[in-house]
């Protein structure tokens, strides 16, 4: 078994429910879920191999292959659709070199979109690992990855 | 022997006083989400730092949301002898002028002011709540939101907080289920069912233990006020959960909570520690034969899990998939047992109904949709934001009165109302009432509160692509004319916006969505093409002018036979 995975399953207690809130520790301590973890998540939680990968697919959380340092989500939702949502997706696109889904070779940024992100009267915006960024243009968001040059903004 | 808070209370209330009368003034940032995209943490940094170097002695406090989002950052100053004077668009080089004038220097900055609250006025300075924002607005379940500290129990408990569990567990708990069911309270998760009924299905129902789960899954586009009810006020939820499984007989509740909104997962685990202290989570709660715990599941992001069976799947470590129904919950929800599956909103309501009484939460409202609805207002408006009205306000008082109309003077085209399983209005059906009911005939709804306003620059053409590649994106799978029908009107709309579209389109994408509608077990198959059929049937010029002329009438689409797209507009260049 692999050395992380041991005290993450240390505090469940081995239950087919807990199938999500462990995946959910797994990908927090790896970044993605390694395959060779799986197999063993699906002994301790007594869900066959191919339920946890149904269950790991389903979710749009969960990921296969490990995830740049910045997480980049465009929302795509109604209100930043109708202000602009694909012009700065495009921004962002264009400036990383990177399409929606991929992640840069050097690992610094990933890049998706949402269907919502919430926050849809200072739309349109986006999501940097943790932070939402409001009322987003590109010109704005060119300027945001220029400053952050693969350093994590953390919230407080 | 039931138990009341009031110690507790006393001292909360007493420390409330306090800080209310004295003379040191008091800064409140906002630092929901809203606040924090667009710059509150820096504000209150630059607050913080501003007040210790130039020694300005004052108290600074983090509150939630006033759901004044177009004006955010906002930053509210008491400074007797003045009421509190909000004050918006704080920017952190603003914040440390703002506070020199007005905690300095006694002058009360009127023109970044929103409005003052409380007693008194201040010259140069509108009541907040009389400006036009404000008026029709009635704040009940948002009431407590923006001025209080979301991380204090004690302030919660200063505004009355937990007077309605207190009152039901002085009553039966069928006497909680009448006084819901006179209050006329609707699930605010889109659906509108009575809520006392769910409950008396669930009360009714054999068996032990049951369960009562706080739907707080909110993936509609467009909706964010229950994460900003969590955020901001999130113990008026967790009083709504106990009295819901005093009600029904529950002794376990479970909040389910997308992990992405993780500043409501703080507030509410930060909340539940408080409870328990307090003796309000646990054994006998309050002395009362009333035992209630309350765990958080984490979401781990799928639009469908909004649906209460697939939520429940989800709970029991499952793909999210809808269960066939009946059994409904009540009956047969999680690991086979009673389970009420209710939205955060709605147990925010049940809250206010048992402090204040039914016949107080009916009388706004209309005949079949009593009390209050907060709703989100976005798009291309003036003042977007989250507001509560009365059920029943007609859509012109939000989107012209509330929300000011578009900005720049750009012509209204169209209100999307209802989210994904909405429709688009045109003009001419503003003066509808904004409920449960009068939007259905529309080919709309009032869903969970989605208001997006849109002007004559969007291309509804365009806007029903976004709601096909929303549905198809967002399909769970399960039921086959949903998985693959939406996949074909995605394909038929995206021919239809990049001008390969044909004219027999149009009927082919109502007959498919007809098909996907009817052969669909939830309500996501069932309505997540309302927005692209009612744009239709609202706007067929539109559709009409793309696939016959490649024109795209909003100049949006890039159609790659139209001829005005052959040239570069003079403004491109």
């Amino acid at each position: 078994m692999h050395p992380r995975l041991r005290p993450i399953l240390d505090s469940f207690q081995g239950k087919p429910e807990e199938l999500i809130p462990i995946l959910q520790r797994v990908q927090g301590a790896f970044g993605y879920l390694p395959a060779e973890v799986l197999a063993d998540v699906s002994r301790f939680a007594r869900v066959p191999e191919s339920s946890v990968y149904g269950v790991a697919t389903f979710y749009d959380q969960f990921r296969f292959t490990p995830i740049g340092r910045r997480h980049i989500l465009v929302c795509r939702g109604t209100s930043c659709h109708v202000r602009g949502a694909a012009d700065v997706l495009r921004a962002i696109e264009d400036h990383l070199g990177i399409k929606e889904g991929q992640t840069t070779p050097d690992l610094a940024y990933s890049l998706e979109t949402a269907p919502c992100l919430g926050a849809c009267a200072r739309s349109p915006c986006m999501m940097v690992n943790r932070k939402v960024e409001a009322g987003v243009t590109p010109a704005s968001v060119r300027a945001l990855l220029r400053k952050a040059n693969g350093h994590g903004a953390e919230p407080r | 022997m039931v138990r009341n808070l009031d110690e507790l209370r006393r001292r909360a209330r007493q420390q409330w006083d306090a800080m209310a009368r004295s003379a040191a003034p008091r800064i409140l940032v906002g630092t929901a989400t809203c606040g924090r995209a667009v710059g509150a943490l820096e504000t209150l940094q630059a607050i913080e730092d501003h007040t210790r170097q130039e020694g300005i002695e004052c108290t600074i406090v983090e509150v939630g949301c006033l759901g004044l989002c177009y004006a955010e950052p906002v930053v509210s100053i008491v400074r007797p002898p003045w009421p509190m004077i909000c004050y918006g668009r704080i920017t952190p080089e603003v914040a440390r002028a703002l506070v020199d004038r007005v905690v300095r220097d006694g002058d009360p900055a009127s023109p970044w002011a929103l409005g003052s609250v409380g007693e008194g006025r201040v010259e140069g300075i509108p009541s907040l709540f009389e400006t036009p924002v404000f008026r029709g607005q009635v704040r009940r379940t948002l009431g407590n939101c923006g001025f209080l500290d979301p991380g204090q129990i004690d302030h919660y408990l200063a505004q009355e907080g937990y007077r309605g569990l207190e009152r039901a567990l002085h009553m039966a708990p069928d006497e909680v289920l009448d006084e819901v069911r006179r209050s006329g309270l609707r699930g605010k998760g889109g659906a509108g069912f009575p809520t006392w009924r769910k409950w008396k299905f669930a009360r009714d129902a054999p068996g032990a233990p049951k369960y009562v789960i706080c739907n707080a899954s909110e993936g509609d586009p467009g909706v964010y006020h229950n994460k900003l009810l969590l955020e901001s006020d999130p113990h008026r939820v967790l009083e709504g959960m106990l009295i819901a499984g005093y009600a029904v007989g529950a002794e376990e509740g479970y909040i389910y909570c997308p992990a992405r909104s993780w500043l409501a997962l703080r507030r509410l685990r930060a909340a539940l520690r408080q409870m328990e202290r307090c003796g309000l989570l646990g054994e006998k709660i309050l002395g009362a034969s009333f035992d209630f715990h309350i765990k958080i599941k984490e979401g781990a992001g799928s639009y469908v899990c909004g649906e209460e069976t697939a939520l429940i799947e989800c709970l029991e470590g499952k793909r999210g998939m809808p269960r066939l129904r009946p059994p409904f919950p009540p009956v047969t929800g999680l690991w086979a047992r009673s389970t009420v599956v209710n939205n955060v909103e709605t147990l925010a309501a049940v809250a206010l109904i048992l402090h204040h009484g039914a016949s107080w939460f009916a009388d706004v409202g209309t005949e079949n949709n009593r009390g209050t609805k907060v709703l989100c207002l976005s798009g291309n408006v003036e003042r977007g934001g989250v507001i509560e009205v009365p059920l029943g306000t007609p859509l012109r008082h939000l989107v012209e009165a509330i929300g000011g109309g578009p900005p720049g003077g750009k012509r209204l085209k169209a209100v999307q109302c209802g989210g994904p399983g909405g429709g688009c209005l045109p003009p001419s059906c503003l003066d509808t009432p904004a409920d449960h009911d009068s939007l259905l005939p529309l080919g709309a709804s009032l869903g969970s509160g989605g208001v997006v306003v849109l002007d004559e620059t969007v291309c509804l053409v365009d806007l029903a692509h976004n709601t096909a590649e929303f549905a198809c994106r967002e399909s769970c799978g399960q039921c086959v004319p949903c998985r693959l029908g939406t996949r074909q009107v995605l394909e038929i709309s995206r021919d239809i916006v990049e001008g390969r579209g044909k004219p027999a389109d149009l009927d082919l994408l109502v007959d498919l969505a007809e098909g996907i509608r009817l052969g669909s077990l939830c309500a996501h198959g069932q309505t997540a093409l309302k927005p692209l059929l009612s744009a239709l049937g609202h706007f067929r010029d539109e559709f009409e002018a793309h696939v016959r002329e490649a024109r795209c009438p909003a100049g949006v689409c890039s159609l790659e036979s139209c001829p005005s797209r052959q040239s570069e507009p003079s403004w491109a260049t």
